[in-house]
């Protein structure tokens, strides 16, 4: 990870916890010592199952959350060392898609209403009517949507459409990160490729760097410049896409991959099943916490947390691991 | 009501949105959708009737309410024998009930209304700000709800009209405090249920504060409720005030009220039943056609809702009564 | 009056397939007027086998499921066509006939297990209650096949799970007692209507080695009703492809995804991001899907299709032989490998 470390990191992540109180006194750790970067302009697939913390990790990026411990450095500032004045300036830099087209848009708000929204808070944004109308339009332009989409209301919208709604607000105050929350999980597969291509196409001219959170792995391996693979609250392995899906260091990730079905047979491997379910986040399992379920286990990893493995073809690509992968990441080379 | 258990099921997806009204760009828009519901506007029309008597009838007939003629005491009503003013009878003064019906009118509403706004102001500020943060403030403030709702409202109006006399101002108060709670309750828990919508998310994401989230998403989606919610409650303020007028604690002599009017009259009930009948009828009317157009105007502001008016009754009647929701 | 060309009946080929759904039709009033959610579908399903029923949201494949089992809400309504199980006409059937099939010859397990369990009620008394009611047994000995079935469906600890409630479970298990409720009476029709949609990629995955080791064990006819291309690729045997309530193509799941010969399906291929280079633009199929109140005269995919002429506006393509056992709704189905 530290190889990484360049000046045009926009985001990183050191050691990130938090923790709930659940009812009966216990502490759910969501989140248990999160690292990730993100380069400017580049696209960090999150994936992970549910109960993975990854919707955590997402709020509290957005700083909707207040972090236990560890840091958040966007640009070089720390955002929750922020108030005020200086703290409401720095949430114009990252904005958030959300997953449901339906719930986050307020069904009694018009199109352009909600678009404009973002702006009544920036008041310095805010400009005359006519100015704000005139931009409104300008991101309706700029995500696909007609002229007419100006005065209506969200039921009168398709989910895709009302999705783009939610991107055009989330670029009303033109951030350079933004956090998309499961954005075409709720879309149907041919309003999927349109968005995915819109968000495609919003990158490359506005050069804003994406945290994509999905759990459709087939859609992270299109967008996503590197994935990082959560598991009850941690990292488990990241790096750059291809190696991560084709050539797992880490045994949950293998499993995964392979879980997914996929369209095409020469893309199926050996299907790994994983033995029983994801233990309660209330009490994960000592060492490594994946070590219930999977197949190479062993004594030590029941004993001690896995320490990172590198992969040592791939800079940057690296995982949490007694054992990793290594022979089958060999074979999968030598048939590559 | 009608409307509301005729509910067309709309198959689960993409079948495209009826028609929804846009937003609405003038009194047009209201004005169909009221005349849509042949009921609501009936009811419309009555409370439009009651506001401008309230407003304008003692102006006009005042004098009348106050004209005693022990000549013409106990008329029966429904005939011009003795002159247009006693149409409705007169009471044993031999006043015109017409006249006093029409004056306390303005008395009961005088005393209702206002009653209704502040306890629903203070109530639902109150509620919207505690469900929103949730926290002590929640608890603090379901707990004073708790201890108004403790004590059975009528009578700790009684209690407090006894010790500091019985006037408008004070029977207002009284009211506004016991009603407080209904208010509360209503809109903290819209209130907290509205706070963990995404789109509430979506507005903290840019920075806005608790009192602009409240303002601007969760006040507009839980008035139409408050509103059938004070609607509703006007009609108990109006029969909590006859009540207590009747017990003879709320308007004293020589104001009258609807409820004075009826307490009055009831040692009569055999002779001259019309003097305690027609003021009742006068407190029905007006509660129950405040309770339609409650129901009306809780369809007609939500975006959402508002196509069932859009449409002519007659064609709604062909769709199954289902309790499925939308 | 659009002409539509003849739907031929379902082929008989080999076995006798377990359910025979022919020119099966359903209409929806609204306040807008009548609209046709499911036109004129016709599919079959053999034992052993899973057929697919495909497509993307308002496409009509949940209704068309929801009308074999006599779910139809109120103001939607079969105006035409036949379902057979065995003898049996699932859309003629009285109420008792209906209630004596459910369970021992067609069943179903839905998307969302949470609201399709009684919340009230342990997952024992859940389970048992097929038994009781179509077998007749009495409490105990419906017990001990309730359990039976848990192990089978493989949830652990049964004994103790059986005195649980629903919300008690994780979505995953959840899932496995809805099957298991639906193979109680080993039915010869399971329907499966987007059963993992809303379960994680692992538990999809153990679901799914369940259901195919059900349908061997029990020689059921599955139809899988999903919008999932990649689940349809490794679990179905046969696909039919919806689109607007119409079925636009069917066949076997490896000739219909190597070689569409109708553009929608095609175009649903060409979506899924696959060998796609990143941050290559996805192929997309333009516009939306038509609004049921106003479906075109002609084909259903005329507004969406590239290979779109006239003689598309005019008359509607019906599901036309374009090989063996493989069916297309296209004028020009040769021409689709060209899009």
């Amino acid at each position: 990870m530290s190889e990484h470390q360049h000046a045009d990191q926009v985001l990183s992540v050191r050691d990130l916890t938090k923790s709930f109180r659940v009812s009966g006194g216990k502490t759910l750790r969501a989140l248990d010592g999160i690292n990730l970067d993100l380069a400017r302009g580049e696209t960090l697939g999150l994936v992970g199952e549910s109960g993975c913390g990854k919707s955590t990790l997402a709020r509290t990026l957005m700083m909707l959350e207040r972090p236990d411990s560890g840091s958040v450095t966007f640009d070089g500032i720390d955002p929750f060392g922020l108030k005020g004045k200086d703290l409401l300036k720095f949430r114009r830099r990252v904005q958030m898609v959300f997953q449901d087209p339906y719930a986050s848009l307020n069904s009694r708000m018009t199109a352009a209403e909600i678009i404009a929204e973002p702006w009544r808070t920036h008041k310095t944004l805010h400009g005359s009517r006519a100015d704000r109308d005139m931009r409104v339009r300008g991101l309706l332009d700029l995500v696909g949507l007609g002229a007419k989409a100006f005065g209506k209301y969200p039921q009168e919208f398709s989910g895709g459409q009302r999705q783009r709604i939610g991107i055009a607000r989330a670029l009303a105050l033109d951030p350079e990160v933004i956090i998309c929350d499961e954005p075409v999980s709720a879309l149907d597969l041919s309003v999927q490729a349109q968005v995915l291509n819109l968000l495609n196409d919003l990158q490359r001219e506005l050069k804003i760097s994406y945290v994509f959170i999905s759990h459709d792995l087939s859609v992270v391996r299109h967008v996503a410049d590197r994935v990082a693979v959560m598991y009850l609250g941690r990292i488990i392995e990241n790096g750059p896409t291809e190696p991560v899906f084709d050539r797992a260091s880490h045994h949950y990730t293998a499993a995964l991959m392979s879980a997914a079905p996929k369209l095409r047979d020469s893309q199926r491997g050996e299907r790994i099943l994983l033995k029983g379910e994801v233990p309660s986040p209330l009490n994960p399992p000592s060492g490594c916490r994946f070590r219930t379920r999977c197949a190479a286990a062993t004594e030590i990893c029941a004993e001690q947390r896995p320490p990172l493995s590198l992969d040592v073809l791939v800079p940057g690509h690296v995982a949490e691991c007694h054992h990793p992968r290594i022979d089958e990441q060999q074979s999968a080379l030598s048939h590559a | 009501m009608t409307q509301l258990d005729l509910v067309p099921v709309k198959p689960t997806t993409a079948i495209v949105s009826e028609p929804v009204g846009r937003k609405a760009s003038g009194r047009s828009v209201w004005f169909r959708m009221l005349v849509n519901d042949r009921v609501a506007a009936v009811a419309a029309t009555v409370l439009g009737v009651v506001a401008l008597t309230a407003l304008f009838g003692p102006m006009l007939v005042g004098d009348l309410a106050t004209d005693i003629d022990l000549d013409n005491s106990n008329q029966a009503p429904f005939t011009l024998a003795h002159g247009w003013a006693n149409v409705l009878g007169t009471d044993p003064l031999g006043r015109s009930m017409l006249a006093r019906l029409v004056v306390a009118c303005q008395t009961t509403l005088s005393v209702a209304i206002p009653a209704v706004v502040i306890s629903a102001v203070i109530g639902s500020v109150i509620g919207m700000w505690a469900g929103y943060y949730r926290g002590w403030r929640e608890t603090l403030a379901m707990r004073v709800a708790d201890v108004i709702m403790s004590f059975p409202s009528l009578l700790l109006a009684v209690v407090v009209l006894y010790v500091f006399s019985p006037s408008a101002a004070n029977i207002v108060v009284v009211l506004a405090i016991t009603r407080i709670p209904v208010y509360l309750r209503t809109a903290r828990a819209e209130s907290a249920e509205l706070a963990t919508r995404v789109f509430v998310d979506a507005a903290r994401t840019f920075g806005a504060s608790g009192t602009s989230i409240i303002t601007r998403h969760v006040l507009p989606i839980v008035l139409p409720t408050l509103l059938t919610v004070a609607t509703l409650d006007f009609c108990y303020v109006m029969l909590a005030e006859s009540s207590l007028s009747f017990l003879g604690i709320g308007i004293q002599p020589p104001d009258v009220s609807w409820g004075l009017m009826v307490a009055q009259g009831r040692t009569y009930l055999h002779t001259a039943w019309w003097l305690s009948f027609l003021p009742g009828l006068a407190i029905v009317i007006t509660t129950v056609s405040a309770t339609i157009l409650a129901a009306w105007a809780r369809i007609a502001t939500d975006p959402a809702q508002r196509w069932r008016l859009t449409v002519p009754q007659k064609r709604l009647s062909r769709f199954a009564k289902t309790g499925k929701a939308l | 009056m659009t002409a539509v060309a003849e739907h031929p009946p379902v082929d008989q080929t080999d076995a006798d397939p377990a359910l025979r759904v022919q020119d099966l039709t359903v209409d929806i009033r609204t306040i807008a007027g009548t609209v046709r959610a499911v036109d004129h579908v016709t599919f079959a399903a053999r034992s052993g086998e899973t057929l697919a029923l495909l497509g993307e949201s308002g496409c009509g494949k949940s209704m068309t499921a929801t009308a074999l089992v006599g779910l139809l809400e109120p103001v939607a309504q079969v105006v035409d066509g036949s379902a057979r199980i065995g003898d049996t006409d699932l859309i003629t059937a009285d109420r008792k006939k209906r209630r004596a099939m459910a369970g021992p010859e067609l069943a179903i397990v839905f998307q969302d297990a949470l609201t399709a369990l009684n919340p009230l009620y342990t997952v024992g008394t859940q389970l048992a209650e097929p038994f009781r009611i179509h077998h007749g047994l009495k409490a105990k000995e419906a017990k001990r096949r309730a359990m039976e079935l848990m192990t089978r469906v493989g949830i652990p600890q049964p004994e103790e799970r059986m005195k649980a409630y629903p919300h008690q479970f994780s979505g995953g298990m959840r899932q496995r007692l809805l099957i298991a409720m639906a193979v109680a009476l080993n039915p010869k029709v399971l329907i499966a209507d987007e059963p993992t949609t809303a379960l994680d990629v692992t538990v999809q995955a153990q679901i799914m080695a369940l259901l195919k080791s059900l349908r061997t064990e029990y020689d059921m006819a599955v139809v899988l009703i999903t919008h999932d291309l990649a689940l349809v690729a490794e679990e179905a045997d046969r696909v039919a492809v919806m689109y607007a309530g119409s079925i636009v193509e069917t066949g076997s799941v490896t000739e219909v995804f190597g070689d569409p010969k109708h553009p929608y399906t095609k175009g649903l291929l060409d979506s899924v991001p696959v060998d796609a280079v990143r941050g290559a633009e996805l192929k997309s199929i333009g516009g939306s899907p038509p609004d049921l109140h106003s479906i075109p005269a002609g084909c259903v995919y005329q507004d969406r299709c590239p290979l779109v002429r006239d003689i598309c506006r005019s008359t509607r393509p019906g599901l036309q032989d374009v090989g063996s056992r493989r069916k297309s709704a296209c004028h020009f189905p040769g021409e689709v490998s060209n899009v």
